[in-house]
Order: structure tokens, then sequence, then C-alpha cells
């Protein structure tokens, strides 16, 4: 079995870029709908997906989170995501690879991915 | 309905997390001798009054003023006794509640556990601290996210090195605790 204990190697490694994780109000936050709707629909590997490739990205001042069920249960997994100014897109429908996507050109380069946004 | 009891576990967590819980503790046992599996969810969230827990397993009942009416729980509950096993929550206003499943693991309606790894990740995400507990015919170990937080000092648990390693820790350690169970 491995032991937790290795993470201390992770941390000596990593000493110098603490800080990733910020508390910024003005932060972009990703809410994954997680009601069982979105639950039973796939919202896990969804959520799993934005938060590994935040942290492999190393993308700064952004939030994962989540909600309840929404009442769009039939466009489930959902997922919001705020800009800083607090403007809300809704992406419907979501999976592992279009989360990726998400992330790549709409958080990491501020392009809307129109194809997963709700019409 | 659900597919995995691991995502009925997730579903568990997620009332936690509206509770306003920071810390929950996932449990999940199983011993072949007995034929159970064993599941537990406990968090130190808001907790439900006597009359409230009452209504809990009941599909049309919700404190949600918006959409959804809460079939999380009749879900989870029907799905453990129709393996023969048993289905209870305990509450306290204001310091917590706590629900136990027991499914029969033999039984030919029990749905898989599924990748309970992913529900344990998909709840580090969101909680600030998880406990996760998996043992198997006396084989097991325990995940604590705060003392994962203590060797880590100020390195964060949401870093990328520190998400790839506890993700192979806890696919590996599951598998081994696993064993030849087929969960």
């Amino acid at each position: 079995m491995k032991s937790i204990e290795e993470l201390n190697a992770i941390r000596d490694k990593m000493k110098d870029q603490v800080g990733l994780r910020s508390e910024n109000p003005d932060c972009t936050k990703v809410v994954v709908a997680m009601g069982t709707c979105g639950i039973n629909a796939g919202a896990r590997e969804v959520l799993n997906t934005f938060a590994e490739e935040i942290a492999a990205k190393k993308v700064k001042d952004v939030m994962v989170s989540q909600s309840g069920c929404i009442g769009m249960c039939k466009y489930e997994p959902v997922v919001e995501v705020y800009g800083p100014g607090n403007e809300k897109v809704t992406y419907v429908e979501m999976t592992a690879d279009k989360a990726k996507e998400v992330v790549e050109k709409h958080i990491i380069n501020g392009q809307i991915v129109n194809d997963y946004v709700l019409k | 309905m659900m597919s995995e009891i691991s995502l009925g576990i997730l579903d568990l967590a997620e009332n936690s997390l509206r509770a306003g819980a920071s810390l929950i503790e996932i449990s999940v046992g199983v011993s072949s001798y007995e034929g159970t599996l064993n599941v537990s969810v406990r968090d130190n969230g808001c907790g439900m009054t006597a009359e409230q827990l009452e209504k809990a397993v009941d599909p049309f009942f919700t404190t949600k003023e918006t959409e959804g009416s809460g079939l999380g729980l009749p879900f989870l509950k029907y799905s453990a006794e129709c393996t023969g096993g048993t289905f209870r929550i305990e509450s306290v206003k204001g310091e917590g509640t706590c629900v136990k499943a027991v499914f029969g693991l033999f039984h030919i309606n029990r749905m898989p556990l599924g990748d309970i790894g992913a529900t344990v990740r998909a709840v580090m995400v969101l909680c600030a601290d998880v406990v996760f507990s998996f043992s198997a015919d006396g084989r097991g170990f325990v995940m604590d996210t705060r003392a994962i937080r203590k060797i880590l000092g100020d390195v964060p648990l949401e870093s990328a090195p520190v998400m790839e390693y506890i993700k192979e820790y806890l696919e590996e350690n599951i598998q081994e605790t696993s064993g030849e169970i087929k969960l």
C-alpha cells in the first residue's frame, strides 16, 4: 500500500511555488451543479476534470464549487462559469473532454465556447 | 436510478455540504464472511430536527425553496433495502448528521460500488476536510486530509502534483484492500 508520508517529498519539491489558490473575491468561479440529477448524469467526472485541469495548467484565481439542482435536470451535467465581473455563462450537457476545452478556451483565454452554452 | 453506490455516497456528501459541513467522514467496510457492504457518511453540518429527520426519506419532502425535491435519500434507502440491507439516519440539530446503509454484498440486486476514489476526490475539491476509511476482510486504510495538510504545510492540497499523488494513492490502496472481492 502507498503511504501518505510520501507527500513529504512532494512538499519539499514544491516549497517555492505556494499560493496557487486565491481567496480573491473577484476570482473566476466554476460552479458544477451536483444535485442527484447532476451526479447521475456525470457531474463527478466533470468536477474532477475541472479541478485537475485548473491545477495542471496552474491557472490562478479560479475557484471550483458546487450547487444543488438548478431545475435544468435534462441538460445535466450543467456548469456555470462566473467571470471576474460576475457575468455568468451556463454550459450544458458537459463531459470531461468538454470541461478540458472550457478550461483552455474560456478560463485561460477568455473565449466562451459557444457550442456548449445553453441556447 | 443510481448506477453506482459511490454516486449515492457523493449525493450524501452533497447533502452534507449544503448543511454547511466543514468535515465529512466517508467510510466503506466490506465483510465477505458476513456478506455485507457497509457505507456511512457523517458530517458536522447543521443537522436536522426530529421532525425534519422523519421526513428526510420522503421523496416529496424538501427544505429547499428552489428546484429539486431530494430523491437522493429515498433512492439510496431503496437500493440498500432491496439487497436485504438496512438504512438509517441519525441527526442532531446543530451537531451533524450520519447516514448508514448496509448492502447485501452478494445479493443480485446490489449495485456495484463503482469508482469510490473519484467520489472521494470530488468531495475533497468541495469540502474543507475529508476522512475516508476503507476496509475489507481485515485489510484497509484511512486517509485524513487534516493529516495531509499537516504534512504539506504551505503547499496547497489542490496543487497538481499533490492531487496526482492522492489519486494514485487512493486507486492503489482501494485495489489492494479490495483484493479478490468483487465490489
